[in-house]
């Protein structure tokens, strides 16, 4: 019964803190609208949406934000030294492969994300059986470090959290 | 009190706008396309994150509310980012690289970008469980 009208429970928290944040405001008015728009919504979508993600441990997402939070600032410094100080020619572009242990496309979504945004690499495809990330380098004198570092850093967390 | 307030709110505003000249110098300095997307990805960030934390800490202070706004911008821009720079980077593949340039997936199969059409097959993962 609670399944048929709340077919995605995080879907509804995360609409209803979403639609909270745009409104700008503690009002009860609003929040009652908000616990509104997320049943219905999810309701009528939920054809779209036949499988759901399983979050073994949620709590352990927030460690991960602050990492990558961090990772993502640290970054920010790296690569403007690198644009700013070293000249094109000492550049070391390389191209890695990541075999991915992870096995759901959830995690791996967040994963490829994660590359994106932290220090000089960018996601850029995926093997056809999603086995493996292909990741671009953009200074990288030793790419099996890189690699390792993902699979350290990032992939076993999100083991933790996603299986 | 309300100095240290505006010192601290003008040094966020001056560190983002320099990282955002160098992200955009970056565009600029780089030689090809694949560098190129390091730049505006992550230099980027960080400018368009002080300005946000500036204005957070300026509505707080000085219009004595908090505004969240803000963070929703942040996760706007970093659900949009990765995925912007992966359709860049698969169209540059598609257009000016071949297998060859690429290192092996060691896997069963390719590179997703240059997989023939015809034998396109669901990638092996789990499914996630049904209610």
């Amino acid at each position: 019964m609670l399944r048929k009208i709340f077919p995605h429970p995080y879907l509804t928290i995360l609409l209803i803190i979403i639609w909270m944040l745009l409104v700008n405001q503690l009002k009860l008015g609003s929040f009652i609208f908000a616990i509104f728009l997320a049943t219905i919504i999810p309701i009528f979508t939920a054809p779209y949406w036949p499988d759901r993600p399983i979050l073994r441990n949620p709590m352990a997402m927030l460690g991960y934000l602050a990492v990558v939070i961090y990772d993502i600032i640290k970054s920010n410094f790296i690569v403007a030294g690198i644009v700013l100080f070293k000249p094109n020619s000492q550049l070391k572009t390389a191209w890695v492969t990541v075999p991915l242990d992870l096995r759901t496309p959830e995690a791996i979504t967040v994963l490829a994300g994660t590359i994106t945004m932290t220090p000089g690499t960018v996601t850029a495809d995926m093997s056809g059986c999603g086995r493996a990330l292909l990741v671009h380098c953009l200074h990288a004198p030793d790419p099996d470090a890189v690699r390792d570092e993902i699979k350290t850093r990032y992939e076993a967390r999100l083991m933790r959290i996603f299986e | 009190m309300d100095q240290i307030f505006e010192i601290l709110i003008a040094g966020l505003l001056i560190a983002a706008g320099i990282f955002g000249i160098v992200g955009s110098f970056g565009l600029i300095k780089l030689p090809e396309t694949m560098t190129r997307l390091h730049a505006p990805t992550k230099a980027s960030t960080l400018g368009v994150g002080g300005v946000l934390v500036a204005s957070m800490i300026y509505f707080f202070v000085f219009e004595g509310k908090l505004s969240w706004h803000e963070l929703l911008i942040t996760l706007f821009i970093f659900l949009t980012a990765p995925i912007t720079a992966n359709f860049i980077a698969k169209a540059y593949m598609h257009r000016n690289l071949t297998p060859k340039d690429m290192p092996e997936s060691n896997t069963a199969r390719g590179w997703a970008t240059y997989e023939d059409e015809a034998e396109t097959q669901e990638p092996l993962m789990t499914k996630p469980k049904r209610p």
